[in-house]
């Protein structure tokens, strides 16, 4: 038993290593940094004082209390694209894996089409919905509207609820229709011979049996959500109070180098992105990481 | 390798120096260090800073210049610098920085002080070059400058019989005529940049200097605590407040005013000298070709003082060949390469000397414009912190033309806030 862990433990060393490597160093850089200040003095002839000094969490408390209102509304931010653009892939995304999944003409058309935002680079969806939502833009002319989207107010952050859920709408439904496709055409066909219509079938049959695929799916915008930066950068721009997203305050805090202040909210960043995925994971995925595969194997044993 | 190997023997000897442990000799090799060098510079889509870096590398076979475009945007521009001085890169031997970032990368000591008499600098104009500065020494040549005009329908003033302004009251007594044309009924009088960046703090800083007043002095302290500077926020407010300004200038830069000004929405329209070309296109992408023509901006009781735009030329501290370096920036900004280098690309020059130009001035009617607006511009305020100092601003113009906050309450909590950075830099 020891000699076989002992094997395990070498066999597994480099995954190990590999983590330690590419996860584990940045994350301790990252929690070091944020103890440290460095480049904000200056001495008598002019110069900045070179060099780091340890502040303990002075960055923290800064981002908490001297600029509290910054971060909370930037939280706020986070909390609210995270929440409303998540909701919205959700609901569009499965109706556009049903619509993938259906077989009729054209299916491979359509499912290209449906996939075209999501292939389409952020940076690049953020110009084109620039130009849709500019004073004189497609957006104000199809509703008759005035609405200054790319300005600091409320209409910014629908702008980048809609342009997010575009974007990303057709991830969702990818990974559905992966779910989709392994449901077995026996089961509808049971379920007709029962006598449910369309809307049972979806209900009862469907919806159960691509849960796993669907929480799959949610967990992954869900953590690509809170990082959200590029869309509203490009779309709205830097410092606009309305749709300053975490990431956001992180990136202009270290624009401005300041390192320390700017991996404390990048830290602050990471233990939210956590919370969220744990609480998600207990709540309503306990056997997402692999746990039902396991009970599976246990079954016929 | 042996390149990186020097660059890290340079920089440590920097390093050691910087720290105050003072026996070493600064810089050794790099000062004085001769060889190929790297020239970190802007993306010119008219190709002729490659054409007078080639003729260079003809003359100096030994020291051979190679160019590395920055990104195009200033953040990006910024943050590649900024990457590179963090790791003491050598990678950049001349780098091209925005003017505002002349103090705080001399501060942080990203680039070297300059030799004045190496460069001829009498014939530069004085504000960018005062710009260059940090506490009295020089650490970078402006290379392109620039000052904003005010472009107007020349087509629709001369209809409506009135004079090009010179005041912002002229402006709207004139506005009030051309308004009243048949043409001009979907028109509004005059935007300039009122998005929240760089440019709001610009537009900002012309408004008050054109009141009288200043952003900050020469020792960086603000006085925005003045009559005269209130005149200038009042300026832009009351202009989004009754309609001078249309509600849109909220959103715009410099290309969404241009865009507005090509398509006939704009009687008079505050910007660079860039978009001159652009809109004298006739190849149907402008409405306003041969129809538009420029003068001084306006300003509270006469013509108004503009905000200097602009890059500059610095050597990196972390370069082993400085001597090139600043041999190169020589000859970049010597007049004879300025007029050709006009010759060859719209960019506005340094050097006062060029906009006397005979044949420049028939190929750039704006020049004498542009001359009188460079000569009396005013650097943008020269801050280490100019950063946070910039975004006070922006936050806090922003919420007074949005309405959010009262001018006086804008302009008091600006003071405060600069008065903080000026403090700690």
């Amino acid at each position: 038993m020891n000699r076989t862990g002992r094997t395990a433990a070498l066999l597994l060393s480099p995954t190990f290593l590999v983590l330690t490597l590419v996860v584990g160093y940045p994350l301790v850089a990252a929690l070091r940094e944020s103890l440290f200040r460095s480049g904000d003095e200056l001495d008598e002839s002019g110069f900045i004082v070179s060099g780091e000094r340890f502040v303990g969490l002075d960055n923290y408390a800064g981002a908490l209390g001297g600029s509290a209102e910054r971060f909370w509304n930037a939280f706020a931010n986070t909390t609210l694209f995270t929440g409303t653009t998540v909701a919205a892939e959700v609901v569009i995304g499965t109706a556009m894996a049903v619509v993938m999944h259906r077989a009729m003409r054209g299916r491979g058309l359509v499912r290209a089409s449906i996939l075209v935002p999501w292939a389409i680079p952020t940076a690049v969806a953020g110009l084109l919905w620039r130009w849709i939502f500019q004073a004189d833009g497609v957006a104000n002319s199809l509703l008759g509207a005035d609405l200054l989207w790319t300005a600091d107010g409320w209409p910014a952050k629908f702008a980048v609820i809609i342009a997010d859920t575009w974007k990303t709408a057709p991830f969702v439904g990818l990974l559905v229709l992966a779910g989709l496709q392994l449901i077995s055409a026996d089961v509808y066909e049971a379920a007709r011979l029962d006598g449910a219509n369309a809307w049972q079938q979806f209900w009862r049959v469907t919806l159960p049996l691509v849960k796993p695929a669907l929480l799959v799916a949610v967990l992954f915008r869900l953590l690509d959500a809170l990082r959200m930066f590029d869309l509203p950068f490009v779309l709205v721009g830097a410092q606009k109070g309305s749709v300053e997203t975490l990431s956001m305050l992180a990136w202009d805090e270290a624009n401005q180098v300041r390192y320390g202040p700017a991996a404390a909210y990048a830290v602050i960043l990471f233990l939210y992105v956590a919370a969220v995925a744990f609480v998600f994971v207990k709540l309503l995925g306990a056997d997402l990481l692999g746990d039902r595969r396991a009970r599976r194997r246990e079954v016929p044993s | 390798m042996r390149k990186a190997a020097i660059a890290a023997l340079v920089t440590s000897a920097l390093v050691t120096t910087a720290c105050g442990s003072g026996a070493d000799d600064p810089a050794e090799g790099g000062s004085d260090g001769r060889g190929p060098i790297t020239f970190a510079t802007l993306k010119d889509g008219t190709g002729t800073v490659p054409e007078l870096v080639e003729r260079w590398n003809s003359e100096h076979p030994d020291q051979k210049v190679s160019i590395v475009e920055l990104p195009e945007d200033a953040d990006g521009q910024r943050q590649k610098l900024v990457q590179q001085a963090q790791t003491k890169s050598g990678a950049y031997d001349v780098v091209t920085i925005d003017l505002p970032w002349n103090a705080e990368f001399a501060a942080r000591r990203w680039i070297t002080e300059l030799p004045r008499e190496q460069f001829d600098v009498d014939g530069l104009f004085q504000a960018p070059l005062r710009g260059s500065e940090y506490r009295g020494k020089l650490y970078s040549i402006p290379h392109f400058t620039g000052s904003a005009m005010l472009y107007y329908r020349e087509d629709l003033l001369n209809k409506a019989g009135v004079q090009p302004p010179t005041t912002w009251e002229e402006m709207r007594a004139a506005c009030e005529k051309v308004l009243a044309l048949p043409e001009a009924k979907d028109a509004s009088c005059y935007a300039g940049q009122f998005d929240k960046y760089e440019g709001l703090t610009v537009n900002f800083s012309e408004a008050v200097a054109s009141a009288g007043g200043q952003v900050t002095d020469e020792q960086g302290n603000p006085r925005l605590d003045t009559p005269e500077a209130k005149a200038g926020l009042e300026f832009l407010v009351d202009g989004f407040r009754d309609g001078t300004m249309p509600t849109e200038a909220i959103t715009y830069k410099e290309e969404e005013g241009r865009r507005a000004f090509q398509q006939g929405k704009l009687i008079f329209h505050r910007n660079w000298a860039y978009i001159y070309a652009l809109m004298n296109a006739t190849d149907g992408s402008s409405g306003v070709a041969g129809k538009f023509d420029v003068t001084v901006i306006p300003g509270k009781d006469g013509p108004g003082v503009s905000s200097l735009g602009g890059n500059n030329l610095a050597v990196s501290s972390f370069s082993a060949k400085q001597a090139t370096a600043r041999d190169f920036i020589a000859y970049l900004t010597a007049l004879e390469t300025q007029l050709e280098h006009a010759r060859g690309s719209a960019y506005p020059m340094t050097r006062t000397e060029v906009y006397s130009d005979p044949g420049l001035r028939e190929q750039y009617p704006y020049l004498t414009v542009l001359k009188e607006g460079t000569e009396n511009a005013r650097p943008r305020p020269s801050l280490v912190r100019y950063g946070d100092a910039s975004t006070v601003i922006q936050e806090n113009v922003y919420a007074a033309l949005n309405g959010d906050k009262t001018v006086d309450a804008a302009l008091s909590a600006m003071q405060q806030g600069l008065t903080e950075i000026a403090k700690e830099s």
